[in-house]
């Protein structure tokens, strides 16, 4: 019962940012989106009269979108606004003297309106902001773990399993308050989707050997995965029901970690070719594969495609594990920072990963042009494998 | 940064040399590579986009759906437990000295006629879906070579754990070479 209502009050939040999202129309000139990984350096901006949640959330979401803090005779926008009680947020650009935000709050939480106000700035200087966002992960303790969500900043967790094995990969499924996982609760590596809005969980793949690895495509309406049954470890694709099982490699390598195209019309996956690991990518409909390069870098596995379509950040490992991106059509790849299982945002810009230390994994969010990082520290124990919500 | 990839080499180094002192005999691969077909895979580092065909392999004993629910089964992991067989670093490869083990094993079946699981794990120095695929490859390089032994291939199923169940988790080089491994499980309907 308990679980129940936190199912639906999960699913209402969820919802409701899936509305919010849908309402938000595409600014003209998205400048949100990455040119130049790593290369950017941060936006200063001065932030006055916010003090306590309120603060810390502005802080955080401007942080991980690429902004620095600075004196206000530095700073290029100027946030100023109070958080008692309701939020009052005002931004103005320094250079320009247009005032770009001035709103009150009111409704929902003190997060939830700084979320707003970070968003609505972004907003009035054309980029897209991911204040409503929400991410999945898989949250372990030593033998068995569980799934969990929760806001992009670590806030709001629910675990949405309570199944006490072993579990791996969950996946968000495109346009459906769902999620697509591996769960060994009948033993075997299995793949189930999960409704989050009534609790009810759906067995997709459960043949002889591993099940690994789903992949919903962006429209929810097809799900990608990794199956032994052959005797490989090859790629399939099927209906988001299971049905429909189509088997798109037949290989001995091991296939690993698809993911789809923004178009729906590509899936981009880790292999091996000539005794070398390389992601590829391979028509849904089937037919030939193709190399997506990934020069200067070895080991590429983890691929996960831009919303915007323009990129492919990935895992790469050479000692280390970094988390690297190439333009999708493969090329000179970008080391940016150590860590692996990276997951685009949807405005194409952040990236949440999971970095090793202290025997356990962090999550964490990566601003890919300027590389600037932060630890998603509301979430304590291990956490890794994260998926956001897009 | 430039330690880290001076440890790397100095490990690589170390792995290349112990393969090569340890392998007496010819390694019997058993992973055969795709063949990538007409123009493309280069060696130009920069431009290496070209196409292979992702059906070239035909081999692959397919496995028996009645084997899909490990629920319906105990699991008897004492009989075979002396057999376990261990892996080189990012290998599924069964190494030459192991062959006893996998003999063992394919000897038990054929003279019990039991049904066998077979579970892959891998180090912890892979990414975890990474590693899910290539304990499983390991587990299914030791169902082709039992099927090869004369095994029957409809009574063979694999999991994967990937690192999730390591049995040494000190991070040392025996730890790591302790973890990669596949285990024998003895199946009997419940």
């Amino acid at each position: 019962m308990i679980a129940m209502t936190r199912l639906s009050k999960l699913a209402l939040a969820l919802l409701t940012l899936v509305v919010a999202g849908r309402a938000v129309a595409q600014p003209e000139i998205d400048i949100t989106k990455v040119a130049a990984p790593g290369q950017e350096k941060p936006v200063p901006v001065n932030l006055t009269g916010f003090s306590g949640e309120a603060l810390e959330v502005i802080q955080f979401d401007l942080y991980v979108q690429g902004f620095t803090f600075t004196g206000a005779d530095s700073a290029q926008y100027l946030l100023s606004g109070s958080g008692n009680g309701n939020l009052v947020g005002r931004a103005t650009d320094r250079f320009n003297k247009s005032q770009l935000v001035n709103k009150s709050y009111t409704g929902g939480s003190l997060r939830r309106q700084a979320h707003a106000f970070v968003d609505d700035f972004l907003k009035a200087i054309n980029r897209q902001g991911i204040g409503g966002t929400r991410i999945a992960f898989k949250t372990a303790s030593k033998s068995s773990g569980e799934i969990g969500v929760a806001d992009f900043d670590g806030a709001n967790k629910q675990t949405v399993t309570s199944d006490g094995v072993l579990v791996a990969a969950p996946e968000w499924i495109g346009n459906r308050l769902a999620l697509a996982y591996t769960s060994y609760k009948s033993g075997n590596a299995d793949i189930y989707t999960h409704d989050l809005s009534g609790g009810s969980r759906k067995t997709i793949a459960r043949y002889p050997g591993s099940n690994m690895s789903p992949a919903p495509s962006p429209d929810g309406s097809k799900i990608a995965m990794v199956l032994s049954k052959g005797g490989n470890v090859d790629l399939y694709v099927a209906n988001a029901d299971g049905s429909g099982l189509r088997q798109l490699t037949k290989t001995r390598e091991d296939d690993s970690a698809p993911c789809w195209s923004p178009d729906g019309q590509w899936i981009c996956f880790a292999t091996k070719i000539n005794e070398r690991r390389a992601l590829c990518k391979v028509p849904v409909s089937g037919g030939p594969a193709q190399r997506i390069a990934t020069s200067g870098v070895s080991n590429p596995s983890e691929p996960d495609w831009s919303p915007d379509g323009k990129w492919i950040v990935f895992t790469a490992q050479m000692g280390g594990f970094d988390i690297c991106v190439v333009p999708a059509t493969g090329g000179a790849a970008t080391v940016l920072v150590n860590g692996e299982d990276p997951s685009w945002s949807p405005n194409s810009r952040t990236v949440v990963y999971a970095r090793r230390g202290g025997g356990r994994y962090t999550l964490s969010l990566l601003d890919v042009p300027t590389k600037q990082t932060k630890d998603i520290s509301r979430l304590s124990g291990s956490n890794s494998q994260p998926s956001w919500a897009r | 940064m430039k330690l880290n990839k001076l440890v790397y080499l100095l490990v690589v180094a170390l792995a290349f040399t112990g393969g090569v002192t340890g392998c007496t005999k010819k390694p019997r691969p058993t992973t055969p590579l795709p063949n990538p077909s007409g123009s493309g895979v280069g060696s130009d580092a920069t431009d290496r986009t070209g196409t292979f065909d992702p059906n070239a392999e035909t081999g692959g004993v397919p496995m028996n759906p009645d084997l899909a629910n490990l629920d319906n089964f105990n699991q008897d992991r004492a009989t075979l437990a002396a057999h376990t067989v261990h892996f080189s670093y990012d290998s599924a490869a069964i190494r030459s000295g192991e062959m006893t083990h996998v003999e063992a094993v394919a000897s038990h079946l054929k003279s019990s006629g039991a049904s066998l699981l077979i579970e892959g794990h891998c180090d912890e120095r892979g990414t975890e879906e990474y590693n899910r695929a290539l304990g499983e490859r390991r587990a299914l390089a030791l169902r082709n070579e039992l099927i090869k032994l004369g095994a029957d291939g409809g009574k063979i199923v694999t999991r994967s754990f990937g690192k999730d169940r390591r049995i040494d988790t000190s991070e040392s080089e025996s730890g790591h070479a302790k973890n990669r491994r596949g285990e024998f499980v003895v199946l009997t309907p419940k």
